[in-house]
């Protein structure tokens, strides 16, 4: 039996490296595959609790997360376009028009 | 057995997931988070949460990734020289220093917490997807319709971003 802490450990790992992707890289898309690396690290933590505590909910809530994720991409990505439209990049650093 | 196939899948995902932010190329990033997808779905599996393994396969390797792929293509993207933010090490320390505050808390961390009613054998005599369908449409039934308005008004935001704004002065023939 795989104990609990090791699903959590990689759980914790994935969701870092989406942190510092979104924290790091410039590319917009990117930021966006970043946060679905986070999402699928809930994922991981959620159904995890769910089979070890014997609980239908964690699944319940990790398929809501997808829903989410899902809706999120959509918006996202046609932000992007939109935004790609008027400055021809997809540079976060060029997106500065609610800079301080 | 089971050993071998966690760490093959934790292994694969986390150097996926490395590769996803790592990589120069959008379209390699977006293969890496395919390798990444697919192998937490085999950990879904290793979990006894066969339906979400199959959703996990057609929503986000199937969906949500295609949509990735096709907007990359769309845009037509060049590889930037400067991908990486100008400060990234102070961002990659902090985040690495922050992990291992983590895991050194996960590991100490003694687990435990009410148990449910879904042990492994009443999932199996019931079938998995059966005894999802049975939660969601009973006790999670609001939070149901509220994502179905969720997506709705999702897709219509994603239409009304991404339309060809018409020009404001209609033209002489009359067409848009």
């Amino acid at each position: 039996m795989i104990p609990l802490s090791a699903y959590v450990a990689l759980s914790a790992i994935l969701f870092m490296t989406g942190l510092i992707g979104v924290l790091i890289r410039r590319n917009f898309i990117i930021i966006l595959m970043s946060v679905e690396i986070m999402l699928n690290a809930a994922n991981i933590n959620l159904v995890a609790f769910s089979h070890y505590l014997d609980s239908m909910a964690g699944q319940l809530a990790a398929l809501f997360v997808i829903a989410i994720a899902a809706g999120e991409a959509a918006i996202g990505l046609a932000i992007i376009i939109v935004v790609f439209r008027g400055k021809m990049s997809t540079n976060v650093d060029q997106i500065n028009l609610l800079k301080w | 057995m089971i050993y071998l196939l966690f760490g093959y899948f934790a292994t694969v995902s986390i150097v996926a997931g490395v590769f996803t932010i790592a990589l120069k190329h959008p379209v390699h990033c977006g293969m890496s988070l395919l390798t990444l997808l697919l192998h937490v779905a085999g950990l879904f599996v290793l979990l006894n949460a066969e339906f979400l393994f199959a959703v996990q396969i057609i929503v986000y390797a199937g969906a949500i990734l295609i949509l990735y792929l096709f907007v990359l293509m769309l845009l037509n993207l060049k590889t930037e020289e400067q991908f990486l933010h100008k400060k990234y090490p102070f961002a990659l320390f902090a985040g690495i220093a922050i992990l291992g505050e983590i895991l050194i808390l996960i590991f100490q961390t003694p687990y435990g917490g009410k148990m449910g009613t879904a042990t492994t054998g009443v999932i199996l005599t019931t079938g998995p997807s059966h005894a999802i369908g049975l939660t969601m449409f009973s006790d999670y039934l609001l939070l149901f319709e509220i994502v179905g308005v969720f997506l709705l008004g999702a897709v219509i935001g994603a239409i009304v971003l991404a339309k060809t704004p018409s020009s404001p002065v209609p033209k002489a023939d009359g067409s848009n």
